[in-house]
């Protein structure tokens, strides 16, 4: 059941794909038995963190309200989202949940000034009457992320900096006052010099504005120094979630420690885990048509039941990760039912 | 001995549309040596030169590119090669593949898609050697694939039926061929994940550590410089800001910018409050006078406004440009 | 605007020569409503006479200068060359748009008829119609005709590009900021749209005059307004070219070239102009 303290709750939430050419159609379950809730009352930064081909973007199209579930429940506010169909509605639903692209010089047209897209969201959500109202709204959310109407007037998306155009791009979608700002990738794309102002907007916004973010990255350095919780996602499955220092401090799953590993330290003196020789597949392996854990043909931990069974949600504290190694199965190998550990997280 | 010895070299891109001419300064003064038996990394963000930096030192200088003065100068064990002279069929016969090699971000760029990835092989060796006796070529080729630990199954088969991964490190097999003198790796791992990075990044490292020739890697992403390289230069706006071993560029950094850059990035275990830089990488078609970070420098002075600052050795190897670094202000 | 022709004219060659060619076309055509002679009448002056300084282009067999004849022969071929370009532009951008961003069911039907327009043997038809309407056929319903043929192509062909705009950032940037799908297609695709826009009106300009000629030398025009067709239609009916009269074909010939290069090159330096590539090399992308 759905309660009314949850901004987002997504239950048992599946997307499939139907890929292939008139001969050979297969399935592709791009997001698996997914779960977890944002409370509307404490906002947070909840990160979703994964590789290529482990779910997030189309997890974030579905948040957004640009697919639809093929099983399972996606509620917003209370409501399931897939029963919005007006476009009142979808309008209404877009003005409380707005994203941020991956790509600044594709985030706004190049052939159009970039102030006229803040300016059509100040009016189209009705923020602003008339387009004298609409330069005072559009010019305070500039402020809000560090620029001005002033700067950034008259001007076209080349002639601003990867990183001005992502403030400018997040001061859009302030404007309509949302409660959820979906960033996906937002920082990848632009230079290291210029991210961490972004990345501490998004602490701003959370703390000042009160508007919970959700953050789409592969960047596990960048997560851990903003996120409240994180979920780690590996071919459509949340492997492990819970509060940010405790899954990158100490992952519980091994995939999450293969990550952790894996990422390059900007320290000089070699990490020696990162040092250590690793083998890579010759071919992609097809870890999403495997039964049973997507991590079994990787892991180091690995035991039988692991590749035939997806394994259970399994709760520890106040983290979840779905791994066999923490259920009875690591100390005696018995079948055991597979069950859904709750899902609230505060 | 030094491999590579660029002395001053300025580049620049001259475009001209409907009456509007525009130059863009991307590399504009910038010398530096390497030596053999290194990994040499070059960090930089956009528009800082570091691509225009490797196509002129590859001798791949096309319009509107001109490389305007200064020398690029090679020494292959004894081979001279002037870059700013050579002819392009020199180039091809004697240098390519041979004496220098080039990985690039995207494997497919060199591997043929529509062949298998033996046949690449095949074609690049036919053209810069010649095969006369092609089992022991194809010999030869395997054993060098088993050596970089790759398994001898993937020459048989197609790019598009290998990962990413497999797929670069195909393109280090491809590029070392020849075992060249020098490897320039272009963003070699940038749009990989994180794990196959960390597999592609380290047999670039132990082919290195094996033959002992040169690297030069050219990469946005600080923390791969940090466990792959030697040394490391740091390039803003065309020009070179720092030159320094890894060790010291980032644990006792000089100049502003690189001192800046190193204590904004982000790390596992770290929450606290880091800063960005201000401001935006200035346009090199109409860069700022003097040195070109003094509007992002929050220690500029007059002078920086005015003149452009020399690099210059404060210590062994470490180099800096700076004017308040050279005055002992910084 | 005029900065715009004067960058053209001083940095595109080909701009110039359009320019210089189209200046003739133009001048022939206003030249054609101070005419001294009537092109419906015959014997106005002596026939078959070769050029010279009087008759620049010759007389033909009905005693017509053939020059003077000319100048209303183009001003009828591009009049009724503007009106298909225009009723098919429309046609097409409509269509292509719509069809484009609307997508599912809309664009499938749009598409089918679409398909059916393309297969349709344009010619037989035309002739067919040519029969049948003989005596109430004139340049302008063939101009309307035409029109009513000409979008198919060119509306896939805009289609396309909307289908590849709606995948791009931008066009989601501007769902989210709560526009509607009419304007969506205003203000973030039609500028992409444009270029080819340009384009495809000339291959369209220069295909209904080329089944303007084509029909009405099979006579199936209207044989009594002057047209680039109907010249080379009279000219065979006289036999001009075995009994000498090389000139009555080599003007229709030459005008038709002059016009057909001068609207080529215009479109081709436009095109090249307003391309959001140029545009963002001008701006200093």
């Amino acid at each position: 059941m759905n309660t009314d303290n949850k901004l987002f709750d997504l239950q048992h939430a599946v997307v499939s794909f139907r890929i292939g050419g008139v001969l050979e159609r297969t399935k592709l379950i791009a997001v698996n038995d997914v779960s977890f809730s944002l409370s509307s009352e404490k906002p947070e930064i909840f990160t979703l963190a994964g590789e290529s081909g482990s779910g997030k973007t189309t997890l974030a199209r579905l948040l957004l309200g640009d697919l639809e579930v093929t099983s399972g429940k996606v509620y917003f506010e209370g409501r399931d989202i897939s029963e919005i169909r007006k476009p009142a509605e979808k309008k209404a639903f877009m003005k409380k949940v707005q994203p941020v692209f991956q790509n600044p010089f594709e985030t706004f047209n190049p052939l159009r000034l970039v102030e006229s897209y803040l300016f059509d969201t100040a009016l189209n959500f009705g923020i602003a009457r008339n387009r004298q109202e609409a330069a005072d709204v559009v010019d305070d959310a500039l402020r809000q992320v560090g620029l001005s109407l002033a700067e950034v007037t008259k001007r076209y998306p080349h002639e601003l900096s990867g990183g001005q155009i992502q403030r400018i791009s997040v001061a859009r979608a302030l404007i309509p006052q949302p409660r959820v700002i979906l960033a996906d990738e937002p920082v990848s794309m632009v230079d290291a010099s210029l991210r961490m102002e972004i990345v501490n907007l998004f602490r701003k916004l959370r703390d000042e504005q009160r508007v919970t973010v959700i953050y789409i990255t592969h960047d596990l350095a960048t997560a851990y120094y903003i996120s409240d919780r994180i979920a780690i996602m590996l071919r459509g499955f949340i492997v492990e979630s819970g509060p940010v220092e405790e899954v990158l401090g100490n992952p519980m799953h091994p995939y999450t420690q293969l990550l952790k590993e894996s990422v390059p330290e900007p320290e000089p003196r070699v990490k020696e885990a990162w040092a250590k020789n690793i083998s890579l597949g010759a071919t992609e392996v097809k870890e999403y048509s495997q039964i049973g854990c997507k991590f079994a043909s990787r892991c180091p931990y690995v035991m039988d039941i692991c590749r035939q069974v997806n394994p259970p949600d399994v709760q520890v504290n106040n983290r979840i990760a779905k791994c066999f190694l923490y259920t009875e199965h690591a100390r005696q190998p018995e079948a055991t039912e597979a069950q859904d550990a709750p899902v609230a997280q505060q | 001995m030094t491999l590579l010895s660029v002395n001053d070299l300025r580049a620049y891109y001259q475009t001209e549309v409907y009456g509007i001419s525009r130059t863009v300064r991307a590399v504009d003064g910038v010398s530096f040596n390497l030596y053999p038996n290194e990994i040499y990394g070059v960090a930089g963000e956009s528009s800082c030169g570091k691509t225009t930096l490797i196509k002129v030192i590859s001798g791949n200088i096309k319009p509107p590119l001109k490389a305007y003065s200064g020398s690029v100068k090679y020494d292959f064990d004894g081979y001279e090669v002037d870059m700013m002279k050579i002819s392009q069929e020199e180039m091809r016969r004697a240098v390519r593949w041979k004496e220098i090699s080039y990985v690039m971000q995207g494997s497919m760029s060199v591997l043929n898609p529509v062949r298998k990835v033996i046949k690449t092989f095949e074609d690049i060796v036919e053209t810069h050697q010649g095969i006369r006796d092609r089992k022991a070529f194809l010999e030869q080729t395997r054993m060098h694939i088993n050596q970089l630990g790759l398994p001898a199954e993937v020459l048989d088969a197609y790019p598009h039926q290998l990962s990413g991964g497999m797929r670069q490190r195909l393109a280090i097999a491809l590029a070392t061929i020849f075992h060249p003198k020098l490897i320039i790796a272009d963003e070699p791992t940038t749009a990989l994940d994180v794990v196959v990075q960390r597999g592609v990044l380290q047999m670039l490292k132990n082919i290195q550590a094996r033959s002992k020739n040169t690297v030069l890697l050219v990469t946005h992403d600080m923390a791969v410089h940090a466990n792959v390289a030697n040394r490391v230069m740091i390039m803003y706006a065309g020009r070179i800001a720092e030159e320094a071993p890894t060790e010291i560029i980032f644990k006792a950094p000089r100049h502003p910018y690189t001192r800046h850059l190193i204590s904004s990035l982000p790390m596992i275990g770290v929450r606290e409050t880091k800063t960005g830089l201000r401001g935006a990488p200035p346009n090199l078609a109409n860069p700022p006078s003097g040195c070109r970070f003094h509007p992002r420098c929050p220690f500029a002075e007059e002078i920086c406004r005015v003149e452009v600052p020399e690099l210059i050795t404060i210590e062994g190897q470490h180099r800096v440009a700076c004017h308040l670094v050279k005055e002992g202000k910084l | 605007m005029l900065k715009v022709i004067r960058d053209l004219l001083r940095y595109d060659s080909r701009f110039r020569i359009a320019f210089i060619l189209l200046t003739i076309v133009v001048v022939m055509i206003i030249l054609s409503f101070i005419s001294p002679y009537n092109p419906n009448k015959s014997f106005q002056v002596a026939m078959d006479t070769p050029p010279s300084f009087k008759h620049i282009f010759g007389t033909d067999s009905r005693g017509q200068d053939i020059f003077w004849w000319m100048t209303f022969a183009v001003r009828n071929s591009m009049i009724m060359g503007v009106i298909t370009a225009a009723i098919s532009r429309v046609i097409s951008i409509i269509i292509g748009l719509t069809a484009g961003y609307q997508g599912g069911f809309l664009d499938r039907i749009l598409m089918s008829v679409n398909d059916s327009f393309v297969i349709l043997p344009l010619l037989p038809i035309l002739i067919l119609l040519g029969f049948l309407l003989r005596d109430k056929m004139n340049l302008f319903l063939l101009g309307v005709i035409l029109g009513f043929f000409g979008w198919p192509y060119d509306a896939r062909l805009i289609r396309s590009q909307v289908l590849s705009l709606k995948e791009r950032s931008f066009t989601r940037t501007a769902v989210y900021s709560g526009t509607g799908g009419f304007w969506i297609t205003m203000n973030e695709h039609l500028p992409f749209v444009l270029p080819i826009v340009f384009a495809t009106t000339i291959n369209n300009l220069l295909w209904s005059i080329g089944m303007e000629v084509t029909l009405s030398v099979l006579g199936l025009s209207d044989l009594t307004t002057p047209s680039i067709g109907t010249a080379l239609f009279w000219a065979n009916q006289h036999g001009a070219l075995v009994s000498g009269v090389w000139w009555w074909i080599a003007a229709p010939t030459l005008v038709a070239i002059i016009l057909f290069l001068g609207l080529y090159l215009l479109f081709s330096s436009i095109n090249e102009y307003i391309d959001p590539r140029t545009r963002l090399r001008l701006i200093g992308g």
